[in-house]
């Protein structure tokens, strides 16, 4: 029995990444992350800053995602994103530019405890990305 | 009668503005190629995202402590209506149509005694409402500066209206746009974002049972808000698609009509000059023939 599914990564602007042969699937979702393998039960989540990590025998890809809303059903995978990057596109500039404009909105007050976890949670994506 | 001078300069204005129409034509031609391409990738998102949020508000128990931006407040005092416009004219009755829609939702909100307050998108609108609606007008965003309609943009309308939302200034929110149907037809809509309007959702019955998580109330209280920017976007990318379809072939119709002038200037220029030559003619046969 293969173990590929389907995944389907959806942004405002166009399909943005569309397979049908993956086997696993590793999102950031908001309380931790999360492994999805063929079969997976349907499930409804969104996610925290992070990798989107996807696996294939062929090839393997990472995405840097700062929000998004997964739902999984009869092995079709779809993530609605509104912002995402192909890590092989994120250049070290770019990445420390991010994090430094994160930090600047995170030493901005007026910030509540989850606006602020996740802006944490995204410095914290970056760096690991390094 | 105009001069054989007067016509001349005529046949040649209208030529020129024949060329300009013209190169408007194919200008906007080109640019609703790529506005339909956009406004057709981003239809995936909005139907999954109105997907989801189907799977999750038929899942939510209690109706009562849903989500505001789904239930609603429980008033509808005051209405909030977004009109988005084209920020360049030229282009049709494609401002005044979406216009006229609203001011008949307008005049029907006042006419029931209940307050209303316009955000404009696009500086059009703007002048054309300002006119009749403009104490009424509590704030005007124009994108001039952004070449095709993107997610940033729609995500700050999209967050006005949510703050906007969340210090209770207003109770229903509904959005004017031209839904994009081919080039001649643009149909303007009026839809209502706020509270969400789900009478389409016992169509699709559910099949399979959701695992939350976290639970159903807190994604749908992240979800409702990018649902907002979504739904603006969606109306966005349709209206800049109609925008370019109704200046396209509203240029065209210029481009017509300067031609037809042209060809009747042509004519009348072309009589009055052989009446002149016939004219001269004359008085010298005559002149002639006296002697």
């Amino acid at each position: 029995m293969s173990e590929e599914f389907k995944i389907e990564i959806v942004n405002p602007e166009k399909l943005f990444f569309i397979k049908e042969d993956v086997i696993e699937v590793i999102v950031p979702a908001f309380e931790g992350d999360m492994g999805i393998l063929k079969n997976h039960i349907s499930i409804i989540s969104f996610l925290k800053p992070g990798i989107i990590s996807i696996y294939s025998k062929s090839y393997e890809e990472k995405f840097f995602v700062e929000d998004g809303i997964i739902e999984f059903k009869n092995n079709n995978l779809s993530i609605l994103t509104s912002s995402i990057f192909n890590l092989k596109d994120l250049s070290k500039d770019k990445i420390d530019n991010l994090i430094k404009v994160t930090n600047e909105e995170l030493n901005k007050s007026e910030l509540g405890d989850q606006e602020k976890f996740l802006a944490d949670q995204k410095i914290e994506a970056l760096r690991s990305i390094n | 009668m105009a001069s054989l001078d007067d016509l001349k300069k005529r046949i040649a204005s209208v030529k020129s503005t024949q060329k300009i129409t013209k190169a408007m034509k194919m200008v906007a031609a080109a640019k609703l190629r790529k506005a339909q391409e956009s406004a057709e990738k981003g239809r995936p998102y909005s139907e999954k995202m109105n997907n989801v949020i189907l799977n999750l508000s038929s899942g939510i128990s209690d109706k009562e402590s849903a989500p505001k931006l789904l239930s609603g407040t429980g008033n509808d005092k005051v209405y909030l209506c977004v009109v988005m416009t084209s920020d360049r004219g030229l282009c049709g009755g494609f401002n005044s149509n979406i216009i006229k829609k609203a001011k008949s939702y307008f005049s029907k909100i006042l006419s029931e005694g209940k307050e209303l307050k316009i955000i404009t998108v696009g500086s059009k609108g703007n002048d054309q409402l300002k006119r009749m609606y403009g104490d009424k007008i509590i704030e005007n965003i124009s994108f001039k500066e952004s070449k095709n309609a993107n997610y940033f943009d729609a995500d700050k309308v999209g967050k006005i209206v949510i703050d906007k939302f969340g210090n209770n200034e207003f109770d229903i929110c509904t959005i004017f746009y031209n839904q994009f149907k081919n080039v001649i037809t643009q149909i303007p809509q009026a839809q209502q974002i706020i509270p969400l309007n789900n009478e389409d959702s016992d169509e699709n019955s559910l099949e399979a049972s959701y695992e939350f998580e976290p639970d159903e109330d807190e994604i749908l209280s992240n979800l409702l808000p990018k649902n907002i920017s979504t739904q603006i976007f969606k109306a966005m990318l349709e209206n800049s698609a109609s925008e370019q379809g109704s200046r396209m072939s509203a240029m065209d119709n210029a481009t017509r009509n300067a031609g037809e002038m042209v060809d009747k200037l042509t004519i009348q220029y072309n009589r009055s000059r052989q009446a002149a030559i016939t004219k001269e003619l004359i008085e010298i046969i005559s002149g002639a023939e006296s002697l």
